[in-house]
């Protein structure tokens, strides 16, 4: 059953301070609280209150079927808004430790005429860290951080008048967005839309009685599901067959890497590779949890340009510099913490105990992780 | 040449590394074992640390009474006295950047203390906590201008250097901030002078605002109570320096504390530099409000083996370094502070004239 809480007082005095006079008031009041803002103390008596560390509240969670919840969230200062398609980084502790993980906004984007809420709607990965809690142990009232949306898969405005959409599984979360988005006024008169989606079946497919009664409302929107376990895998195929003028269609496409892949491959032969607007939800494949001990991997040093293998037991640091990188560094021992550097993808060993880690975005001390596979730092 | 006090006979490589294996193993259990309640005492901190702050403010505006004067006063002075000690020092060595909290993490966080967060990194963090008590290369030896050790050379000015360690208490952080330019870096050549140009800037645009804040806005807001707002400003964050002053001399400079050479550092092993940190630091006793209000320094040697632990685990994890120092027969200094703080004024007289008193 979805819970809703009372709006918190926090909410509507969130709001109330975003105004250009409190602006120039938490200015000045800066100058009391330096080193520290007005935020840092704001933060305390709500966290919703801090623009410098955005944070949301999750106002209600509803099932959406096995597996799956929708969190409504109710966004504190700084919160920037969102366009249709766009994700944002949401923040949950889970013993002590912040980990990000980014979802799909489903919620349309303000129109000034509502009270500020988004949704996100995230499916359960069993083995993963996060989805689990998100999905099972997240209540109303839950704080989560949130990072500025981001991402260029968007509807456009004015929307194109001819739009396919293909997705897959939980890859329907942005497409629900830009649906929500476009039903919320109704679009110019000769859009059409067609969405194909592909789920296991009726019972674990995600919106699927909000899609149904959409299409049916809706003159704009035919809906095709495809049921994998009666009719196998979405394929490019399936694609071209349900949608004849697919190539001549503004496409937006979200689900597994393989079916992306192919949808790539097809519209690039066609020439209309510039129509088609992918989004994965899995940026790139994870290195394996236990790589050999004499692993190590490729490391390559975004910034500096320089790319290296980098043997298990070597310090990133080492590597760095031996390949002419200029890193960083202080007292080359993992003291001094001079030596940060934030990790773009893959993971590391922590020299000293052997343990593997690392996420986007964690600063890495460079002299004392090795490399747990190939990865990247911002260096 | 032996340093102060005699070394002892060194421990065979093999027991040095025993050694250092039985330390690791601490810290990893640490490792593994931090989570939500090591979160929540440092958010605990803060609130509290913000919450004496915002209350010694309000106080010290209305400063005309006297007894608002003295609240106000004591939970400003507290209240510096953990951002420095408890949050500053401790968040800046990375002690709390395994939560991966942006608000809470040495990159991001900067301490109501004169000199700028990244100076003393790399003074404090790097340079000392690398280098500790190594003659020649570990600066806060003396911070330049006590002569802590007898390998230091004698020079007629360090006569006076009870005189000036006591004049420094009070303003310690300006005596930090200046300490932290390197000025002496520039003349040896390590640094340029375009360099050291730009560190002054940077530490003069936050001295700027630190004291614009303390003795003139605040004042200043007080109105009728301007002048004691500005008396109990100043009585915070010189009582302020004179505790960090303390707590810092207490865990390096007691007599027991052994110096070293730079020949005794060459090829030095994770364990050997377990084995300086040990000797190279003091602790001192007392209960919980000290152990905070230090921002657990009073374990200095557990901070200097592993400084970026956590501090409220160093109390869990003492008698477990203190067993195994007996164990190898290494050295651990410890004793109440007041025996530390006489013994470290003692240190800081016996110096200050040529002669080695010890002999
Ligand atoms: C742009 C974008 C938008 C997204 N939108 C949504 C959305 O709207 N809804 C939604 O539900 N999800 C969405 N996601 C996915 C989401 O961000 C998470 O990846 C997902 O929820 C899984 O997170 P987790 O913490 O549960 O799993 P993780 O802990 O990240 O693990 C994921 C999987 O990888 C495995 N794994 C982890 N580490 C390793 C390793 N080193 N080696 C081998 N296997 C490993 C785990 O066992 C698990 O199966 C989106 C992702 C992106 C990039």
């Amino acid at each position: 059953m979805p819970v809703f809480l009372p709006a918190t007082p926090a909410g509507p005095l969130a709001e109330r301070i975003t105004g250009r006079l409190a602006r120039a008031l938490l200015a000045a009041a800066g100058r009391l609280t330096s080193p520290l803002t007005p935020d840092d103390y704001l933060g305390l008596i709500d966290p919703l209150l801090s623009a410098r560390h955005p944070a949301g509240r999750v106002t209600a969670v509803r099932p959406e079927g096995p597996g799956a919840v929708t969190l409504v969230i109710r966004p504190g200062r700084g919160w920037a808004g969102h366009r249709a398609g766009q994700y944002l980084p949401v923040g949950v502790e889970l013993d002590g430790v912040r980990h990000w993980r980014t979802y799909s906004l489903t919620s349309p984007p303000e129109d000034g005429t509502r009270s500020r809420v988004l949704t996100v709607t995230v499916k359960e990965d069993p083995r993963g860290a996060v989805s689990p809690h998100l999905v099972h142990r997240t209540s109303p009232g839950t704080v989560l951080r949130l990072g500025p949306a981001q991402g260029e898969f968007v509807l456009p405005e004015p929307s194109p008048a001819r739009m396919l959409m293909v997705t897959a599984g939980s890859g329907i979360t942005p497409v629900m967005g830009m649906l929500r988005t476009l039903a919320r006024r109704p679009p110019p008169a000769r859009t059409d839309v067609l969405l194909l989606h592909s789920a296991p079946g009726p019972g674990d497919c995600l919106f699927r009685a909000e899609l149904t009664g959409l299409a049916r409302r809706a003159p704009w929107l035919r809906l095709h599901l495809h049921y994998t376990r009666s009719a196998g895998r979405l394929t490019a195929e399936h694609v071209g067959r349900l949608c004849p003028d697919w190539a001549a269609r503004e496409t937006w496409a979200c689900g597994p890497a393989g079916l992306l892949d192919a949808l790539r491959a097809r519209w690039d032969a066609a020439g209309a590779a510039r129509r088609l607007h992918v989004e994965h939800f899995r940026l790139l494949p994870l290195a394996p949890l236990a790589p050999a001990a004499d692993g190590g991997g490729r490391v390559r040093f975004e910034r500096s340009g320089v790319e290296a293998e980098s043997a298990a037991s070597v310090p990133l640091l080492h590597t760095g510099e031996a390949a002419g990188a200029v890193l960083p560094y202080g007292c080359r021992r993992g003291i001094c913490f001079g030596c940060l550097a934030p990790l773009l993808h893959g993971r590391v060993r922590d020299l000293r105990t052997g343990e593997v880690h690392g996420e986007p975005g964690e600063l890495i001390q460079t002299c004392v992780n090795g490399a747990a596979g190939p990865l990247a730092l911002d260096l | 040449m032996t340093s102060t006090p005699a070394a002892l006979p060194p421990l065979s490589p093999a027991r040095a590394e025993e050694f250092g294996a039985a330390l690791d193993r601490i810290r990893a259990e640490v490792v593994a074992t931090r989570g939500d309640e090591d979160a929540r005492y440092i958010r605990t901190v803060i609130a509290v640390q913000r919450g004496l702050e915002a209350g010694g403010r309000l106080a010290l505006a209305v400063s005309l009474l006297p007894p608002a004067w003295c609240a106000g006063t004591a939970m400003l002075t507290v209240a510096k006295t953990l951002e420095n000690m408890e949050l500053g020092h401790n968040i800046l060595h990375g002690q709390w950047d395994w939560m991966g909290d942006p608000a809470i993490h040495s990159t991001t966080w900067e301490f109501d203390f004169l000199t700028p967060a990244d100076a003393w990194k790399h003074t404090h963090n790097h340079l000392h906590h690398t280098y500790t008590n190594v003659v020649g290369r570990d600066r806060d030896l003396g911070y330049t201008i006590l002569r802590m050790s007898p390998e230091q050379p004698w020079h007629p000015v360090h006569l006076l250097q009870p005189l000036y360690a006591a004049l420094l208490a009070p303003v310690f952080e300006w005596g930090i901030a200046l300490y932290d330019l390197e000025a002496d870096a520039v003349t040896d050549g390590r640094k340029s002078v375009r360099a050291f140009l730009g560190e002054v800037a940077h530490l003069a645009r936050k001295a700027v605002r630190q004291c614009a804040k303390d003795y003139v806005l605040f004042p200043l807001l007080a109105g009728p109570s301007a002048l004691p707002c500005l008396l109990g400003n100043v009585t915070a964050n010189g009582l302020r320096n004179v505790w960090a002053h303390t707590v810092i001399f207490c865990g390096h400079f007691p007599g027991d504390v052994r110096t070293f050479t730079e020949e005794e550092i060459e090829d030095e092993s994770r364990a050997q530099w377990y084995l300086r940190q040990v000797q190279g630091s003091a602790d001192f006793e007392g209960g919980l409000l000290l152990r905070v209000l230090s921002g657990n320094l009073g374990h200095q040697i557990e901070h200097h083996l592993f400084p970026d632990l956590p501090s409220n685990r160093y109390a869990e994890i003492a008698p477990r370094v203190r067993r195994l120092c007996e164990k190898y027969g290494v050295p651990y200094a410890t004793g109440p502070l007041w025996r530390q703080y006489a013994s470290m004024w003692g240190r800081v007289l016996r110096h200050a004239v040529p002669w080695d008193l010890r002999r």
